[in-house]
């Protein structure tokens, strides 16, 4: 199958994480779409490293899982905070670092 | 002789260390003897340097001893070196034995105050720094020697540093004496770039071939230099005010030694002023100007230490004119027995200051005759002297230099004249000062002395304007002293006495006893006016009987007026009263220099500050730069919005445009 069509899903992919990432007020769904943005990028690196039969890009993808993880543990810790303080869970109203 | 000569610098600067690092373990008067001491050493150290150098032959005599190399770069040859001749050892020789004599006068008169120690230290730092300045081989040692004075001056005038009008007073003299330092300084610099060396003996070898103009301009930068340390017209301002200072220094400073380092420049300088007459004229004029302008003001200060301090300035008149006109010898010789006398004059000064507790004004003084019979007669003897009653050292010296100047001849005959007028104000003037505070009736002070009681001031004050002070340090300290309790007061004014009497025969007239003369001839070798320059007989008679003469009817006069009819003063002043208040105004020079110098620069201060400073420093370049600045940070502040989503949207068009460019660039 040609390289075109997974590169056309994962950019796809990583345009819906993106527009999520900057349209979404719950941080959650925040964090599910930079999940998605780096799987995009997850598939796109096991493409390329298929199509240069060479395992370097697989072995790329799966260091990005592991800091994709350390992410969301930081990321759903800061949410599980703010839930436990009664802050409001809206990424618009976390404004303390306006200049 | 090296080793010698070099002691004569050390002894000083050790005894300002050891005083001025140890005044904590020196306890009672340690500190003083450890000052006598080492001036003391000094002196002998001078001794035998003059006694090593007279073994040599004439012709040898003057050794340029090279300590080490200060600085040695592109044709500036800076080196520590002493000039050791007869003109250096002569005037090493009166700096320390005077200023040993008033080291040991210190040693009582200053016990009680509380910077006992300091004032050691500042007086053994300024020995040094005299001593540096008359046995500097170079003009790089001269520059610094002149500094040095005038620092220790500015420290010593400064002693009480709580009085605010000695603080005043200091930072005055100062401020003029640096003006001279700049004058030196700039002196050097004309001489420097014609001969390329910075030594005496090499400058005075080319003296011929310095370009006229270069050698007039920069002698007589130099003599601004020498006006400024020698208090002449029209930088004198400072002198009467140092008067602030305690009454040793009066007498080390501001009389005997710093002030007559003009005197001694010029004569050092000879080879460069006989070659430059327009420069040598000035001095003599400027010489002239301020012994006369002085001595007028002498007669009407009412200040004690003020009076003898403009009778020295007119006195250093007499030399600055002498040795500006060829009179060598005649103004070093006179130059030594006014620092007996004047030393002397002060020091029985401080006396009377001591029994009427710090008080200076003459107004208040009187009959003290019969309540300190030793300070009267010191007074006496240093009176005589001064005012060139024969035959007393003063009568010599200066009828030496006023015989002088009439065998110059030709214009010079304006200052025999002057010299006579001189002669005839400084008798009034001083024994005005002498019949004032001796004779007449005894003041409360001078009646509770004879009861052998020594008065103490309720209250203690400041002498010029009132202010209540206390005697902690800063102050005066609580006691007061005079010479006839006093052993180490008494021993060094009789010496000082004894000098003041005898000194004159070292020099007699019609080639009597040329000691002086013979003696500095090897440093003036070569001079057109040294071996020439002598008054024919027939002059120095007629001049002998005329000084004489006229310092009696001086002193006569003086008599007359202030003790045969004592209201005599009072009707000269009425009906002179506009000349009475022009002199007791001292010339407006104050107010002149005022106007001419303070007020102009203060009016440019003041424009450079509204103008210049606030409209371009600080509008144009200091609120323009922080304008910027906050422009620009008030713009990228705007940015931050804390918005998450809106840095995202950033990042991601960053991205996009990176992309894109890259994009279109392939």
């Amino acid at each position: 199958m040609n390289i075109g069509w997974y590169l056309a899903v994962s950019a796809l992919i990583f345009t819906i994480g993106a527009a999520g990432v900057m349209t979404r007020r719950n941080p959650l769904v925040v964090l599910l779409c930079l999940e998605l943005m780096l799987n995009a990028a997850n598939l796109a690196l096991i493409a390329f490293s298929r199509m240069w039969g060479n395992s370097d890009g697989q072995i790329f993808a799966i260091i990005v899982m592991v800091v994709a993880a350390c992410e969301v543990t930081v990321g759903l810790g800061v949410i599980v905070a703010m839930a436990r303080r009664s802050v409001p869970i809206d990424v618009d109203e976390l404004r303390e670092l306006q200049g | 002789m090296q080793t010698t000569s070099w002691l004569i610098l050390a002894f000083p600067l050790a005894g300002a260390i050891i005083n001025g690092l140890g005044f904590r373990a020196l306890k009672g008067r340690a500190p003083g003897i450890v000052g006598t001491v080492a001036i003391g050493a000094a002196f002998i150290s001078a001794v035998l340097t003059l006694i090593k150098l007279q073994d040599l032959s004439p012709e040898h005599r003057g050794a340029l001893f090279v300590g080490w190399d200060y600085a040695k770069t592109v044709g500036v040859d800076a080196k520590v070196s002493i000039l050791v001749d007869p003109l250096s050892v002569y005037m090493a020789l009166v700096v320390t034995g005077v200023s040993t004599l008033i080291h040991l006068y210190s040693v009582t008169y200053m016990t009680s105050d509380r910077g006992y120690a300091r004032f050691f230290a500042y007086l053994n730092f300024f020995v040094f720094s005299m001593l540096v300045l008359v046995l500097a081989g170079n003009f790089f040692l001269l520059v610094v020697g002149w500094a040095f004075v005038g620092a220790a001056s500015y420290l010593l005038i400064s002693f009480w540093y709580r009085r605010t009008t000695a603080t005043r007073a200091g930072i005055k003299a100062f401020v003029i004496n640096v003006v001279g330092d700049i004058g030196i300084v700039l002196g050097t610099y004309f001489l420097f770039r014609n001969t390329h060396t910075l030594d005496f003996i090499g400058t005075f070898r080319q003296a011929g071939t310095i370009p006229h103009g270069d050698l007039t301009a920069g002698l007589i930068l130099l003599l601004v230099g020498a006006f400024a340390k020698s208090a002449q017209v029209p930088l004198h301002t400072w002198l009467p005010d140092a008067m602030e200072g305690p009454t040793p220094v009066s007498a080390l400073i501001h009389a005997a030694t710093m002030v007559t380092a003009g005197v001694y420049l010029i004569a050092r300088m000879w080879p460069l002023f006989e070659h430059s007459a327009a420069a040598a004229d000035v001095g003599t004029i400027v010489g002239a100007l301020t012994l006369l302008i002085a001595a007028t003001i002498g007669l009407v200060v009412t200040d004690l230490k003020r009076v003898i301090a403009y009778s020295t300035m007119s006195q250093i008149g007499y030399m600055i004119m002498a040795v500006s006109a060829g009179a060598y010898a005649a103004g070093l010789f006179h130059l030594m027995t006014h620092a007996f006398f004047k030393a002397l004059l002060f020091m029985a000064a401080g006396s009377i200051i001591g029994a009427m507790a710090g008080e200076q004004n003459l107004d208040k003084m009187s009959g003290f005759r019969r309540a300190m019979p030793f300070t009267f007669g010191c007074f006496v003897v240093g009176g005589l002297a001064l005012a060139g009653v024969p035959p007393f050292s003063g009568f010599f010296s200066k009828d030496e230099i006023i015989a002088v100047m009439g065998q110059r001849g030709g214009w010079h005959w304006v200052l025999f004249v002057v010299g006579y007028i001189g002669t005839f104000l400084t008798a009034v003037y001083t024994w005005r000062m002498i019949f004032r505070a001796f004779f007449g009736e005894p003041v409360a002070e001078a009646a509770e002395l004879e009861h052998g009681h020594l008065h103490h001031a309720e209250q203690h004050t400041n002498p010029a304007n009132g202010e209540v002070e206390d005697t902690d340090v800063g102050f005066p300290g609580p006691d007061h002293h005079i010479a006839e309790w006093s052993v180490p007061m008494r021993a060094a004014m009789g010496i000082l006495a004894v000098g003041a009497i005898g000194l004159g025969f070292l020099q007699l007239p019609f080639n009597g006893t040329n000691v002086v003369d013979k003696f500095l001839e090897p440093s003036f070798r070569g001079s057109k006016y040294f071996g020439s320059l002598h008054p024919t007989d027939s002059l120095t008679t007629i001049g002998l009987i005329v000084g004489a003469v006229l310092s009696l009817a001086g002193i006569a006069l003086a008599y007359r007026i202030w003790v045969v009819k004592p209201g005599t003063s009072t009707a000269i002043r009425e009906r002179l009263s506009g000349v009475h208040r022009f002199l007791v105004n001292k010339w407006y020079f104050d107010e002149l220099i005022d106007l001419v110098v303070v007020r102009p620069f203060a009016w440019f201060g003041r424009f450079g500050q509204q103008t210049f400073e606030r409209i371009f420093v600080q509008g144009a370049l200091v609120d323009g730069t922080s304008g910027v600045v906050r422009a620009g940070s008030a713009t990228v502040r705007a940015l931050q919005s804390g918005l998450v989503r809106a840095y995202a949207s950033l990042l991601v068009l960053g991205a996009v445009a990176v992309g894109l460019y890259f994009l279109l660039q392939s």
